[in-house]
């Protein structure tokens, strides 16, 4: 199989420290403002900081983006590949290290392809005139006679040379231009095609794929004892028994943050539930109450602010409707609790660790530790899919405090499943209200307000500390404040703006400016929640005008794309105009672009209803995407239908239990999912435009499927369910 | 104290308590990394490996409890060079998207095809219910197991 190679970031040799690379800075003196330059070239602007040309003709490329099981390297890989016209399988990809990788801040927002994607793409087509350039005059022929195949640039007399000739005058510590046009996609070989994932061999055959699976000389284990309740204060605990247990190397407490190493991890783990039975905490903060949880929040300090408004009258006798829907705190679950390995070793620390955004966590390390960045070195190594801001930077940080106390040796720092579960960073509770008029067949008027707490509390905030573990030292450190994003991102308020052509709407984004429940991204924001309301709503209004769901949006879409995929939905499930369901079972749609300028996306469901259980179960869904430019289909097949598996089960399973004392979600058993039994088979069309520039997908499928099951819901039993998930207790009570 | 294993086909010596989780001895004394730490609870599967064929939790399974029984990893099934049915069909309908549930789903649908070679898809469905993806790919390792059902004997 001709796959790239990637590196397994060499875990031991890169204990020496590599020394930078490339040049941060270009050489040249910035008299005026730099010019613009695509995707993330705008931040690292040298072709050294992404392509290397190596002597045997293979090609090195550096992306800040970092593998999070969406298969974004290889991804990224089959661009840069195209662009140099090298074989997939001579290059080598390095992502996600302060010390060599440029930054690119977060890997979130399904963002990788436009910013790193561009930058590849630019660089790599910069990277290859300049090379035919050198071979032109090597050869002594004009540059446009030359022609590249794998590598190798071709005279029409026959001469030829290979790229890695020509290492030696090829200068790429330069600023990029991003003049030389990219190859036009009628000639792509790479790009467009399915490539196998580069990481998923290892990963099938017990390779190290993992942090879970570094094992550095010397390693010693760490776990780290919780408070009970958010905020608690650590009185005492008994040291002494903790450290007269077999193995136990440290016992580490700073103010109420409390930890242990030992040499073996079973050891580490049993130290940690002598620390737990034997500690004594008080203070922290009381939970919302979860009978009133909404009506709570929606009482707190909130930033509002009108993020979109378009003014027409409403015409005297429109039938006027508003309706309110829920979404409640619901966790990233990874299938494994976060994990980093972490050594300090002659004042230089060394982190791995799964974050999404390594150059952020160091800074905030930094700060939070009081070192330099400069002597803080972060390496991304993969772990189970994050879906967002998880636990990852927290346990990094966690790894470094045990780290200081155990001067050169490594610790491999694991939380516990519980650990996770009690103290990730949830996706936040939120309430939608809406309220719209139809008249003639139209959307007239539409008003929709969101409350919700702040998506984006990820370290890299410059007024906090994010890290959890910080907040709990002697020298207790504060998170950053809520804030607003701007549109069309946003956050709470991703996708609350209407993508339908209505003469009139008004959207308010309340930002609820305080945290009685951790919360930070979980994958797509704000979007998965108020595409739901949206595309509820929509529903209701199309039942209140008396047209089916489908010819009712079509009817207010005046973009082609956006008609393509919602007429390509509707074909591949053979959606009848105004079926109806017979009480058991039913379809519905659910539509929207992501992030209103990223994939278009629409998606059928079908539910069955067991009336007495209140079980509802989806076993066909299909799905029409348009994500632009396909560069690997396969792999966006991939995330687009994992995508609709996990919204279902956030849709019908899924919420945080607490009461007012603390979060009660600390196994699977009390945050179950969904699972393979009831897995519905998924059929994906997707529409390829060659000739748009790609975009993100990896979040596009949540919202609209969220809605599709809901909208199939009303459409079986006639009964509507605002409020999610759709849990046997709601069924019963919206059908009795 | 020390304890003989057979594992992957050949004896090892570890040198841990009884009670420790089979889990960790395998995952650093003997520094395979197929079994995966999930959840410690037997709820999550990614800590499937066989013991004499069947599967096993090795999460909570004491490693002084299987001393003189066969142990199988996914590193036991085969290798990138020589991978078994179902690794190859994992690899070939690119079943994964972080990958961490993988060994245990694989080992998991080993036993169901020791069991029953020639399954249907709601035997695959139901051999791995108790086994939890977060990504999303179910679909594809349904199609893994089944496309290693039907290659089994031809391999």
């Amino acid at each position: 199989m001709d796959a790239p190679r990637l590196t397994r970031r060499d875990f031991t040799a890169a204990l020496g420290g590599i020394v930078l690379s490339f040049s941060l800075v270009p050489k040249v003196a910035l008299v005026q403002e730099p010019a613009r330059l695509p995707g993330s070239l705008q931040t690292n602007r040298t072709l050294d900081a992404w392509l290397r040309i190596n002597a045997d003709g293979s090609v090195t490329v550096f992306t800040g983006k970092v593998e999070l099981g969406q298969g974004i390297v290889t991804a990224l890989a089959q661009i840069a590949a195209e662009e140099l016209e090298v074989p997939l399988g001579r290059v080598t990809m390095i992502s996600g290290d302060t010390g060599r990788t440029p930054n690119e801040g977060q890997t979130a927002g399904s963002q990788s392809i436009e910013q790193s994607g561009t930058a590849l793409r630019m660089a790599g087509a910069e990277v290859r005139a300049l090379l035919i350039g050198l071979a032109a005059r090597k050869l002594g022929v004009s540059a446009d006679t030359l022609k590249v195949t794998d590598g190798v640039i071709h005279a029409p007399d026959g001469r030829k040379v290979g790229y890695g000739e020509l290492t030696a005058e090829t200068d790429l510590k330069r600023e990029a231009t991003a003049k030389v046009p990219p190859k036009p996609a009628a000639q792509y070989k790479i790009v467009g095609k399915s490539a196998p994932r580069i990481d998923i061999p290892a990963k099938m055959t017990g390779g190290a794929a993992f942090v879970q699976d570094l094992r550095l000389p010397g390693m010693v284990h760490g776990r780290v004892v919780r408070p009970p309740r958010y905020g608690a204060r650590l009185d005492s605990f008994d040291e002494a028994r903790v450290k007269a247990m077999p193995g136990v190397i440290a016992v580490v407490r700073d103010g109420s943050f409390l930890g242990v190493v030992a040499r073996r991890e079973e050891q580490a783990i049993n130290a940690r539930l002598v620390l737990i039975e034997f500690a004594k905490w008080s203070g922290g903060s009381e939970l919302p109450d979860p009978a009133k949880m909404y009506e709570q929040l929606m009482s707190l300090r909130s930033e509002d602010r009108v993020i979109g408004e378009k003014d027409a009258p409403v015409p005297v006798g429109a039938k006027v409707l508003e309706a309110t829907y829920h979404r409640p705190y619901q966790a990233h679950a990874a299938i494994a609790p976060s994990c980093a390995v972490a050594e300090l070793k002659d004042g230089k620390l060394t982190v791995w660790t799964h974050s999404q955004g390594v150059f952020p966590l160091r800074a905030t390390i930094a700060r939070a530790l009081g070192l330099q960045p400069r002597d803080i070195r972060c390496i991304h190594a993969e772990g189970p899919g994050c879906y967002g801001h998880n636990g990852a930077d927290d346990a990094a940080f966690d790894a470094a405090m045990l780290a200081r106390a155990v001067n050169g040796r490594p610790v491999r720092l694991q939380w516990m499943r519980d650990d996770e579960f009690k103290w990730e960073p949830y996706g936040p509770a939120m309430t939608m209200k809406v309220k719209g008029a139809v008249a003639g067949g139209r959307v007239v008027g539409w008003t929709f307000d969101v409350w919700s707490q702040s998506h984006n509390m990820r370290p890299g905030d410059p007024d906090g500390i994010n890290l959890m573990g910080s907040w709990y030292l002697a020298d207790a450190k504060r998170p950053g404040p809520a804030r607003h994003a701007a549109q069309p991102n946003g956050a709470g308020d991703r996708n609350a703006i209407t993508l339908y052509d209505f003469p009139r709407q008004r959207t308010t984004h309340h930002l609820i400016m305080e945290n009685p429940v951790r919360t930070s991204a979980l994958r797509t924001l704000g979007a998965y929640a108020n595409v739901f309301a949206i595309e509820s709503f929509m529903d209701e209004l199309a039942a209140a005008a008396g047209i089916d769901p489908v010819a009712f949006r079509l009817a207010h879409i005046k973009d082609e794309r956006e008609r393509a995929v919602i007429e390509a939905v509707a074909k591949a499930a053979a959606w009848k105009p105004g079926e109806k369901g017979d009480g058991r079972r039913g379809r519905g749609i659910g539509y929207a672009r992501y992030k209103t300028v990223a994939t278009y996306i629409a998606v059928i469901a079908e539910v069955e209803v067991n009336r007495t259980a209140g079980i509802v179960k989806v076993p066909r869904i299909w799905t029409s995407a348009d994500a632009g430019q396909i560069i690997n289909p396969d792999g966006l097949t991939n995330q687009i239908e994992g995508g609709v598996i996990q919204s279902m089960s956030w849709t019908l399973h899924e919420h945080v239990r607490f009461d007012r004392n603390g979060i009660l979600s600390e196994d699977w058993m009390n945050y179950p999912i969904l699972t393979m039994p009831d897995v519905p088979k998924v059929e994906t069309v997707l529409i390829n435009r060659p000739n748009e520039r790609a975009l993100g997908a990896g979040e596009a499928a949540q919202g609209p499927t969220a809605a599709a099951i809901a909208n199939a819901f009303a459409a079986a039993t006639g009964r509507r369910i605002r409020e999610l998930p759709l849990t046997p207790e709601r069924v019963k009570a919206a059908l009795a | 104290m020390a304890i003989s294993l057979k594992v992957n086909g050949a004896t090892r010596s570890v040198d841990a308590e009884p009670d420790t989780p089979l889990l960790y001895v395998l995952r650093n004394d003997l520094e395979l990394n197929g079994a995966k730490y999930g959840c410690g609870l037997t709820q999550c599967g990614a800590c499937t490996v066989l013991v004499n064929g069947a599967a096993r939790r090795s999460c909570v399974t004491p490693v002084g409890s299987i001393e003189g029984n066969e142990v199988t990893t996914l590193e036991g099934l085969g290798t990138l060079d020589k991978p078994h049915p179902l690794q190859k069909a994992f690899i070939d309908e690119q079943a994964a998207q972080c990958g961490y549930c993988a060994s245990g789903m694989i080992m998991a649908a080993a036993d169901l095809l020791n069991r029953n070679p020639q399954p249907q898809e709601a035997d695959v469905r139901a051999a791995l219910a108790d086994n939890l993806c977060r990504c999303g790919t179910h679909n594809r390792i349904i199609r893994a197991v089944l496309r290693a059902a039907r290659q089994n004997g031809r391999i």
